[in-house]
């Protein structure tokens, strides 16, 4: 593996949207693995209050003019004569922004009086010093949702979910594929026929009724752990049969290579000439057919949550987040409920990048 | 000298939806232990078919009858599995083409390791090693440093050298060359013949030399058998094949070579082209093309050569 290292690496070194496809990709998975330290709030922490909540202004100056470390306001709304929310912050205090604060990379500190109201500011009588620890700031880089959740967090938390499931679905897909569609190319006769009827049968399968039947089938208060799974499982599943029937016309066009009649000519078994030197020749190929379908997953899993076969509220993914954003109404009030499809993209584009650099990779030929 | 690989009214034929097509039609043959034969015909003769059968190359559908006899042990009636233990170790194969006979995805190394550790007990480590020590063997400069290259890095002289060296690292008893040369240019051809003969200097090898070129023959076989539509049309030692040739086939090869024999005016060829496999000729099936056929040739079918050689042919040239 390690000639196919170096060589991933001088493609890299070639093809600068290889490049940063990687490294966004790094990116992503790392903070998908970091979620919980990433993230400024549980995916499931609400504030029914600040629902739909905007961005969080950050501010650097008080009211009187002096320059501060970045901080923001507590926010709340009212409704005006159309039923909108019209949002306004609370002038009081200011809560400072702070790393490394409640085991997290960032959050809010603890709220600062502002030294302009002063007194006269305060409803009640009381002192401001005295139900300053009463109020709660809320920070929101990319928004709130219904329930005032913090959109950044329940993307890093469904970014956990929306990104393995399509390389476990497509690592899996493959692997039966490569199984199946190997051996049938290769051993041709009876195992062929019976292979590809299998494969037909599967293929046959009309998708969305399948799914149907699913969700009727299914309890619907399983743990999206579960449901995790079986959403790969069934994905997998319905992925392979068309990818094996390809493989297996690819292996049956190199049985009359040169090289493979050479191969047997030399004494190697069948096993090593179809995984060393049969499959192998298929791998270029793959590897773009894999990245290629990656993003159908991830759309796959969203299509699923949103026939309630899928990840289910609380627990986040990209999908179900995109749910949100699916009338024109919602996203013309509260336009950041499109960001999940932004990061959704970046990773579709990205893996689709690298599909062209592994292709790269396992092409010797490609490099000189 | 004992006899090593002995042939025996081999057929082979491929089941078409037409029916059965016979490719080779009972030629025997025999190879002496350290000797080369070279087998020579034309396009169609049925030389590759036989170069498949003695490897138990052939597609699934063929059908071979006869006997195929190395050291004694019959190979027609092997099954899959037995053949892996001949191939390689017993017979191995250089094939026509070398620009498609290495896998382009492994590096010269990977191919010689792989083939060294398929058939002896070697670590990693050590099959390098002898990986270097056969490159090193069959003329490629800096063999240790050609171990990384990818086959589409070197020249097709580079690469048949490669298969050459891939062939005969598991030791065979056999080396079956099938139109080694052929890809290869005029100047490559020499040294890759040059090497042949160096090694079976070395090695003391056993070849059959499978080609459509009597030019090339000449330089590596003691002795020749000549094919023609899926027959044995003349056998004997090569000086005197090539000397005193008595198939008329044989002689109209041999003066369709460009500078083979001295020669002035408009160089020769034999006349039409060998019968289609579907519908070979009655009799002899060279006599449509022959120069000397009577009535006789279209009817019956002349004798195979024996072992000690000649032609199977009515009127054979220079035996009274």
């Amino acid at each position: 593996m390690k000639p196919a290292l170096r060589r991933f690496r001088s493609v890299l070194a070639a093809n600068a949207p290889a490049r940063i496809s990687f490294w966004v990709l790094v990116a992503l998975y790392l903070s998908a693995l970091l979620a919980p330290w990433l993230a400024p709030y549980a995916g499931d922490d609400e504030s029914r209050a600040r629902s739909w909540a905007p961005p969080s202004a950050i501010h650097l100056r008080e009211l009187d003019g002096s320059w501060h470390a970045p901080f923001v306001r507590s926010v709340s709304y009212s409704f005006d004569d159309d039923a909108l929310r019209v949002w306004s912050e609370d002038s009081t205090c200011r809560f400072p922004i702070r790393f490394l604060v409640h085991g997290r990379l960032f959050g809010l500190g603890n709220p600062v009086a502002s030294p302009i109201v002063g007194r006269d500011a305060v409803v009640g009588g009381d002192a401001p010093a005295a139900n300053l620890h009463q109020r709660q700031g809320r920070l929101y880089l990319l928004g709130a949702d219904a329930r005032g959740r913090d959109l950044l967090s329940r993307i890093l938390y469904g970014s956990r979910v929306s990104l393995t499931i399509g390389v476990v679905g497509v690592a899996i897909s493959t692997l039966i594929a490569l199984v199946v569609g190997g051996i049938a190319g290769f051993a041709g006769g009876w195992v062929d026929s019976v292979l590809m009827r299998l494969c037909e049968v599967v293929m046959l399968v009309p998708a969305f009724y399948l799914l149907m039947l699913l969700r009727a089938a299914l309890p619907l208060d399983w743990d999206s752990r579960v449901v995790y799974f079986y959403i790969i499982l069934i994905l997998s599943f319905l992925g392979w049969a068309g990818l094996a029937r390809i493989l297996r016309g690819m292996i049956q066009s190199l049985r009359q290579s040169d090289f493979l009649a050479a191969s047997r000519a030399l004494g190697l078994s069948p096993w090593r000439i179809l995984w060393r030197h049969a499959l192998p020749q298929t791998f270029g190929f793959l590897s773009v057919q894999a990245t290629l379908s990656i993003p159908g997953y991830i759309v796959a899993e969203s299509g699923l949550s949103l026939l309630g076969l899928g990840i289910q509220d609380p627990q986040t993914s990209w999908g179900n987040l995109l749910e949100e954003a699916m009338s024109i109404a919602e996203i013309r009030l509260h336009p950041w409920t499109l960001l999940p499809g932004v990061f959704l993209f970046a990773a579709v584009l990205s893996w689709n990048l690298l599909g062209d650099a592994l292709r790269d990779t396992f092409d010797p030929r490609s490099l000189s | 000298m004992s006899t090593l690989l002995s042939v025996e009214d081999l057929g082979v034929s491929f089941a078409t939806p037409e029916g059965p097509l016979r490719a080779v039609d009972g030629i025997s043959l025999s190879v002496e232990r350290g000797a080369v034969l070279g087998l020579v015909g034309e396009s169609g003769c049925g030389k590759s078919a036989t170069a498949s059968a003695l490897c138990g190359l052939l597609p699934p559908g063929a059908r071979t009858t006869g006997s195929v006899r190395l050291s004694g042990r019959e190979l027609t009636s092997l099954s899959e599995p037995d053949w892996r233990s001949v191939r390689g170790r017993r017979i191995s194969m250089v094939f026509q083409d070398p620009m498609s006979s290495l896998n382009p995805l492994l590096s010269v190394g990977e191919h010689l390791v792989e083939t060294l550790r398929t058939h002896q007990n070697l670590s990693r480590a050590a099959a390098r090693e002898a990986s270097v020590g056969w490159l090193r063997r069959v003329g490629i400069p800096d063999p240790a440093a050609r171990l990384a290259s990818y086959p589409h890095e070197l020249s097709g002289g580079m690469r048949q050298r490669v298969m050459i060296a891939l062939a005969l690292c598991p030791g065979p008893d056999l080396l079956v060359a099938d139109e080694p040369t052929t890809a290869l240019d005029v100047t490559i051809q020499a040294q890759i013949l040059d090497l042949l003969a160096t090694l079976r200097g070395e090695l003391g090898m056993t070849m059959i030399f499978i080609t459509h070129d009597l030019g090339v023959v000449e330089r590596v076989a003691d002795r020749i058998v000549v094919m023609y539509a899926g027959r044995v049309a003349e056998e004997g030692a090569a000086a005197r094949i090539l000397s005193a040739p008595r198939h008329p086939y044989t002689r109209g090869l041999l003066d369709s070579v460009p500078g083979f024999r001295p020669r002035t005016g408009r160089l020769p060829s034999i006349p039409g082209a060998v019968p289609s496999r579907r519908d070979w000729p009655s009799g002899c099936r060279f006599h449509p093309r022959c120069a000397h056929a009577d009535a006789v040739c279209g009817e019956s079918v002349p004798a195979a050569p024996g072992p000690d050689g000649g032609a199977a042919c009515f009127h054979p040239a220079g035996v009274p």
